[in-house]
């Protein structure tokens, strides 16, 4: 119990010292988790409204497959685009594995799915009225699907946070692709599962009650926003 | 002869495995205000959504300013109509916005929108509501604020489905009062939907009666003829 309150000790220390190291996997946690929700955010939207507006084929096994990529396990993520962007893959030449870029790609393909289940059901929780009313006061069908959007806006910002806890509270993704390079690669989670194996159990928890402080912000969020929609 | 502001011609579309709306030949005048009366599942609000270019038929041609509606000048076209639905849903923003939504489609200059605005909220009665959130409104205030949204952009027809269905008297003989001013003072064509053959007779020019997705009735100068004749068939 003395080993665990020493450490909890030492760990409060280290974020209130700003310790370097500490803040270095900090930053790199959350700017490669923001660019990732972002990109995945940027296709992730528009896919869960095209799949909730329009009918096309196989619409109903595109659903399927969405959700069963919302389970998709980090580490198969990982696996896939290592061998993608490996030397030996087909993106081998632009030299990004084991780079910040790699994590981005890698998260990316995670918060995907997940932002894009959120809109298709925020958009099918949606007034079935809001797109004829657009229409009758002379929307065009884009014009149409903006109003549909920001109709569901706290739908779409709940997606958009789940994707973000989803990315940021990762491991497997973050180890294989950005190989847990310090000052680089290394992220809270990859620094706390290296850092506890070599012993370093109050650097381990000092970011862990960083990154903690993080999922109860994103959740707190998260919950603020579904009130909203609902 | 006076070209109609809108024609249809042969239109079909299937409503029921029983009957399919069908009109042969229908046209509204610029100014005029027609009533189309006829019981529940008649085909009259599938009819509106046709004529405001909603839905598609399954057959026929509509025709505005003596031009034909194709799929290439639809939505340029349906920008001349407006339409308040039955149930009319507003947008969760300000009075101010939703009033505003039909100028923002047609890009109109922004800076013309606090007059424009301001003008249509003060024709229904709303003048001083415009930063009021529009969910929050009253029932009666909500159904103005739809109509003061179509107002905005001046429509050269306005179809309004069962716009007294949700109100009570006071508020459809305001409604009454205001279909009348904007017919007066626009020239807008007016089409409305409605159960209540002396509100229709009152309001009209015309009354359009259907039954079963056909017109079965039709009257001008022998309205009265007409409005005892339906009453009869009820």
């Amino acid at each position: 119990m003395n080993f665990i309150l020493e450490s909890l000790r030492t760990a409060i220390s280290l974020i209130l010292a700003f310790d370097k190291e500490v803040y270095q996997a900090v930053w790199t946690s959350l700017y490669v988790s923001v660019a990732s929700t972002i990109i995945a955010s940027a296709i992730g939207v528009p896919s869960g409204l095209l799949l909730s507006a329009r009918e096309f084929p196989f619409k109903r096994l595109a659903i399927v497959l969405l959700n069963t990529l919302m389970a998709l396990p980090t580490v198969v993520v990982g696996l896939v685009v290592y061998g993608i962007i490996s030397r030996q893959g087909p993106l081998g030449e632009l030299g990004l594995l084991f780079s910040p870029a790699a994590i981005v790609i890698g998260q990316s393909i995670l918060a995907l799915p997940i932002i894009a289940n959120y809109t298709l059901s925020s958009i099918k929780g949606a007034d079935s009225r809001i797109l004829p009313t657009a229409m009758t006061l002379g929307a065009s069908p884009t014009q149409g699907y903006l109003i549909l959007l920001s109709e569901v806006r706290f739908g779409i910002m709940a997606a958009v946070i789940a994707g973000f806890g989803r990315v940021v509270a990762e491991v497997g993704v973050a180890m294989m692709l950005g190989g847990n390079i310090r000052g680089y690669t290394r992220t809270m989670t990859t620094a706390i599962a290296l850092e506890t194996s070599k012993g370093e159990f109050a650097f381990g928890m000092a970011l862990g009650i960083i990154l903690m402080t993080v999922a109860l912000a994103v959740n707190l969020l998260l919950n603020y926003f579904q009130e909203r929609r609902g | 002869m006076e070209t109609p502001v809108l024609k249809i011609e042969g239109i079909k579309k299937r409503l029921s495995n029983e009957f399919s709306l069908d009109v042969p030949y229908m046209e509204f005048k610029e100014g005029n205000i027609y009533g189309l009366i006829g019981p529940n599942g008649a085909g009259k609000s599938t009819l509106l959504k046709i004529l405001n270019l909603l839905e598609a038929p399954d057959e026929g041609e509509i025709f505005f300013n003596g031009n034909p509606v194709t799929p290439s000048n639809l939505v340029e076209t349906r920008k001349n109509m407006g339409m308040v639905m039955e149930n009319p849903y507003l947008f969760h923003t300000t009075v101010f916005k939703n009033v505003a939504a039909g100028l923002k489609f047609r890009s109109t200059d922004k800076g013309s929108w606090d007059a424009t605005v301001k003008e249509a909220l003060v024709l229904v009665g709303l003048d001083g509501f415009e930063s009021r959130y529009a969910p929050d409104l009253s029932r009666g205030e909500s159904q103005r604020v739809t109509i003061a949204r179509i107002l905005a952009f001046k429509p050269k027809i306005l179809f309004l489905d069962e716009p007294f269905s949700n109100i009570d008297r006071k508020h459809a003989l305001i409604l009454e009062e205001l279909i009348k001013n904007i017919n007066k003072e626009s020239a807008t064509t007016i089409v409305f939907t409605t159960h209540n053959i002396i509100q229709a007779t009152l309001l009209s020019d015309q009354i359009l009666a259907m039954r079963e997705g056909r017109i079965s009735e039709r009257g001008d100068d022998t309205q009265i003829h007409i409005y005892t004749k339906l009453l009869s068939n009820i």
